[in-house]
């Protein structure tokens, strides 16, 4: 990485880790989708099924391209063998579906019988000619979006190191051979004027950059776009739409992170493929968007132009929602580690946050991010929130019911119970699922943090804010 | 192993957490991983609870892993007995404990000498017993329990109420429809003159437990819940119960028999005859409904019934004897009691089905054509791929499926509002076959046109490309707030950049 982190002035603290969260194997949810080619099958048992299909809801409906190996009694008293049963699962995942890639969700139960997915895949892999993949999404370990961490710092592996064997590319198709086209362009930006920006499809000649994290595919766009702006040339996404189209990474190459919780992903990429990972603070509101931009270019040797208009045309374009929330309160309970990233965006909004808790706080990666929060704390003259990592829920609901904060951004457990209470809240979730990156997406987050207190005082009048007849006991 | 997309009942520890937290003032330990506590979720959002469900869990990490749990379970339920004073707390295993094999019975022993509230280890095995048969199962555990405590005491009460006296037992948090049911059926027992001694487990307090004897008899109106305790308190206390769901009219009337009969043998002289006759013929429509002429349009329509025993043996019965329709299929996923089902749905239905494949029974429904499905949301989503309309009649379900309204299944007013839920399921049908055969509602051509059909502005192949990846409902609006944008801007090609750029200006 190459920031280090030195963040002595935010207060940290540790909880218990009694908290709600969802179980990490959720990141099939959104993974299959994005990863168009795969199958994603998750070994466990009745208790992750019946999650995923409460948790996900009417997506399942839609023939998802994501199973359960349902364990049974035989496969925990190693009755049956579990080789043999995988090899019999997938090949008929093969005969249906027939995936481009097989992704194996270790779960807690695998972890405990101590099943050797890792040493059973390349086997298999070889016997029925499918990539798979095993990532160890647990609740043992780990929280809500680091599933989707484990997910991509296997498939990081697979990254090819060189570029495949060109089959004769024809003129047309140059445009998908990002890297060709970069090497042969290069020289050719070089003679442009450096303060105008560079036409079309011309990019700097610098080394080739690499983004991680999965976004649906219209953030993606915009996010390339944004680089393309400056110059910068995105040779590939860590996932992209097929796993047939993973990404080049060589020795050298640049990535950097679009989500807070991809700290393995990022180890993997600078460990295992010698990538060198720009630290930067997060693609989350104009604020982290400009920053993120920023960094990357001072990383790639480019003076970055234009952004002080767009950032301030952002913010202009968004004041009306951000009227709305100046001034006023937020806590985060924690449940899905984009927490840093959002209440750094949303005290640059005026906000104040008097506490973030966080699953797990990953002081290296998000080394920019928290010094990029400290500074909008002290630029915006407000204090510094304390940050709870693996909080305790219940600990943290006698606290919100004594300060009352005006907007409590939590999970859908106790969103209700809240409300009830005369709390506004936002499920925390929604921002999982929403497209909240790049400067084009700022209204969209604000919609939904101002969603409630739009709501709320429109009903305001009606005095019903306290729903419940005992005081609010917990 | 077992390939698997969806399941229709739960794990087993879904069934526990629905007792304990049906229960007031009870509350729940999960021994489990992080993210196992979605049943909070499920609670808080389905069925819209203003209060913290009273779920924690005590969490297994790699520590407990390597170490076992050790004190932290012990805290975790002392900690819960200080903080909220719960009368019970019921530790709940889960599929990642039992194959842990801890001693959770020792914890509980452990705890308990702490403890204020009395401590519980549900009697679960995770493997061999689903989430109905595990809330089975706990409540007669719980039932169990505070009667055994009671004796001991010297708590129990003496003798039976002095009027006729009914304990409704089944009714939980979660359960389809279960809040409107109880309603009905206390008005139900209010009519005969019954009075109801309690309910449980919903909104009952343990204390309230030993004063279960009391009461004359036993309602179970759900088969899959409350059968264990009806049979405990058989066995136990002599108690008479009876079983028979009282949904649809016939049933209703032959569950209110039942009851006259236990009272008759208690020396009560009551005869509920002319009520059932007044309820049947009078005020409740259903009966009137089926003789007259919109039902006859249904005569001999074919439809599949799957759900849960109660329900789909109870649907089926109305279908096919109260109403005329011909089930070409009847089917349950309780493959544990199938023998019960088959013989509730003998004589009603061409075939019985026994499954907890979703796969098996969509395969089914698309060989079959039914003319509407009566199932569970799974079904509801395979009669929508397959253009079949659908009723929902059992769990799994969704939060539409937690009305608001009083929408009760069981007694004269569930028997009016299953034949709506029948009816409206036909006559969307029927809609739906005429709007095909005729077309559609509007066949002029001049509505599809968008305001950009004659514009001067043509989309780029990547333009396109992203505006399809807006959803489709918002798609219109972005389409045309896009092009203004460009002709504004003076552009004459709309490009993925010119619309983002179009988005960020005027949140197009």
């Amino acid at each position: 990485m190459t920031t280090t982190a030195n963040t002595s002035a935010l207060e940290f603290d540790c909880d218990t880790g009694n908290y709600h969260t969802f179980c990490p194997i959720s990141c099939v949810a959104w993974l299959y989708q994005k990863i168009e080619d795969s199958f994603f099958l998750v070994i466990g048992t009745k208790t992750c099924g019946y999650f995923l299909q409460n948790a996900m809801g009417v997506m399942i409906f839609a023939e998802p391209r994501y199973a359960m190996a349902e364990l049974e009694e035989g496969d925990i008293s190693a009755k049956l063998n579990d080789y043999e049963e995988l090899k019999r699962l997938c090949l008929q995942i093969k005969r249906d579906r027939n995936p481009s890639v097989i992704v194996w969700i270790g779960t807690c139960t695998t972890e405990i019988i101590k099943t050797d997915l890792e040493g059973i895949a390349p086997k298999l892999e070889g016997e029925i000619g499918i990539p798979i993949v095993v990532a160890r999404a647990n609740g043992l370990d780990y929280a809500f979006t680091q599933g989707e961490d484990t997910v991509l710092a296997a498939m990081a592996q697979r990254c090819p190191t060189e570029e495949p064997a060109t089959p004769a590319v024809e003129p047309e198709k140059q445009e998908r051979n990002g890297i060709g086209k970069l090497l042969s362009l290069g020289r050719k930006t070089e003679a442009a004027a450096p303060d105008e920006a560079p036409a079309a499809d011309e990019y700097y000649d610098h080394t080739p950059l690499i983004l991680f994290g999965s976004v649906p595919n219209p953030v993606v766009t915009q996010l390339n776009l944004e680089l393309k702006k400056q110059g910068v040339k995105v040779s590939g996404w860590l996932p992209e739409n097929r796993y047939t189209d993973l990404p080049v990474i060589k020795e050298g190459y640049f990535a950097s992170g679009v989500n807070p919780f991809l700290s393995r992903t990022a180890s993997t990429l600078m460990r295992r493929k010698k990538a060198k990972v720009i630290g930067a603070p997060f693609p989350i509101g104009p604020d982290g968007t400009r920053a993120w931009v920023e960094k990357i270019c001072s990383v790639l040797d480019i003076e970055p132009k234009g952004l002080d208009e767009r950032e301030a045309k952002i913010w202009e374009s968004v004041e009306d929602y951000v009227s709305l929330i100046r001034g006023k309160s937020v806590y985060f309970m924690g449940d899905n580690l984009l927490e840093i990233a959002m209440a750094r965006f949303l005290i640059r909004c005026g906000m104040t946050v008097p506490e973030i808790g966080i699953p797990y706080m990953d002081k290296r990666f998000q080394g920019a991010e928290l010094q990029f929060l400290e500074r909008t704390c002290e630029e915006m003259g407000v204090p510094k929130p304390k940050i709870t990592e693996k909080p305790d829920n219940y600990n943290q609901i006698q606290r919100i019911l004594e300060i009352e904060p005006d907007l409590v951004i939590t999970g859908m457990a106790h969103a209700n119970p809240l409300e009830a209470r005369g709390i506004n809240t936002k499920w925390s979730v929604e921002f999982t699922f929403a497209q909240i990156h790049g400067f084009g997406n700022t209204r969209d987050i604000l919609e939904l943090v101002t969603r409630p207190l739009r709501r709320n005082s429109n009903l305001k009048e009606l005095g019903w804010d306290k729903l419940v007849k005992e005081d609010a006991k917990v | 192993m077992k390939l698997a997309y969806w399941m229709y009942a739960g794990p087993a520890h879904i069934g526990t957490l629905r007792i304990a937290s049906s229960f007031k003032n009870v509350h729940a330990i999960m021994h489990a991983p992080l993210g196992d506590d979605y049943f909070n979720v499920m609670r808080s959002m389905l069925s819209r609870e203003r209060d913290f469900t009273p779920v924690t869990t005590s969490v297994v990490d790699r520590h407990v892993l390597a170490r076992g749990s050790q004190e932290k379970v012990v805290d975790n339920i002392t900690r819960k007995d200080k903080e909220e004073s719960p009368d019970l707390i019921v530790l709940t295993p889960t599929c990642t404990s039992s194959i842990l094999q801890e001693d959770l019975a020792n914890f509980v022993e452990r705890a308990q000498i702490d403890a204020d509230g009395d401590v519980m280890l549900a009697d679960v095995n995770h493997y061999r017993a689903n989430e109905l048969q595990a809330a089975d199962r706990t409540l007669q555990q719980i039932v169990d329990f505070y009667l055994k405590k009671a004796a001991k005491q010297g708590d129990l009460p003496e003798g039976k109420t002095e009027q006729p006296s009914v304990n409704i037992i089944g009714i939980t948090t979660l359960g389809f429809h279960n809040n409107h049911d109880i309603t009905e059926l206390k008005r139900l027992m209010a009519d005969l003159g019954i009075t109801v001694n309690a309910v449980i487990p919903e909104g009952a307090s343990v204390h309230e437990l030993k004063n279960l004897p009391k009461a004359w008899f036993n309602l179970i109106p759900y088969r899959e819940i409350g059968s264990m305790t009806a049979e405990y308190l058989l066995r136990e206390h002599d108690m008479p119960y009876v079983d028979i769901t009282p949904m649809g009219v016939v049933e209703t009337a032959r569950c209110i028999r039942a009851i006259q009969k236990i009272l008759n043998e208690r020396g009560v002289d009551a005869n509920y005859d002319q009520f059932i006759d007044d309820q049947t013929r009078f005020a409740s429509q259903a009966a009137w409904f089926s003789r007259s002429i919109d039902c006859q349009n249904l005569t001999g329509k074919r439809c599949v019934v799957f759900g849960d025993n109660t329900h789909a043996a109870a649907l089926t019965k109305i279908l096919s004897r109260e109403m005329g329709l011909k089930v070409v299929l009847a089917g349950t996923y309780c493959k544990y009691d199938d023998a019960w089902f088959r013989n509730q749905v003998d004589g009603y239905c061409d075939e019985v089905l026994v499954s907890e494949d979703n796969g098996a029974i969509a395969d089914k429904i698309a060989q079959l054509e039914p003319a509407a499905i009566f199932g569970t949301q799974m079904e509801r989503h395979v009669g929508k791929r397959l253009n079949i309309p659908c009723g929902v009649i059992a769990a799994p379900i969704h939060v539409q499926n937690f009305p608001v309204g009083y929408r009760p299944f069981l007694g004269y007013e569930g028997a009016n509002q299953v034949v709506d839920l029948i009816y409206n399921s036909f006559t969307l049908g029927m809609e739906d076959h005429l709007l095909e055969i005729f077309g559609g509602h509007d066949t002029k051509e001049a509505i599809t046109q968008t305001l950009s059909a004659d514009a001067d502005l043509s989309w780029t192949t990547d333009g396109l490309k992203e505006l399809k990846r807006v959803p489709g409902f918002v798609r219109g609006k972005v389409k045309r707030n896009t092009e203004k944008f460009a002709r504004e801007q003076g552009h004459t090609e709309i490009t993925a950049e010119v619309m983002y750029a179009a988005k960020e200006a005027v949140g197009a």
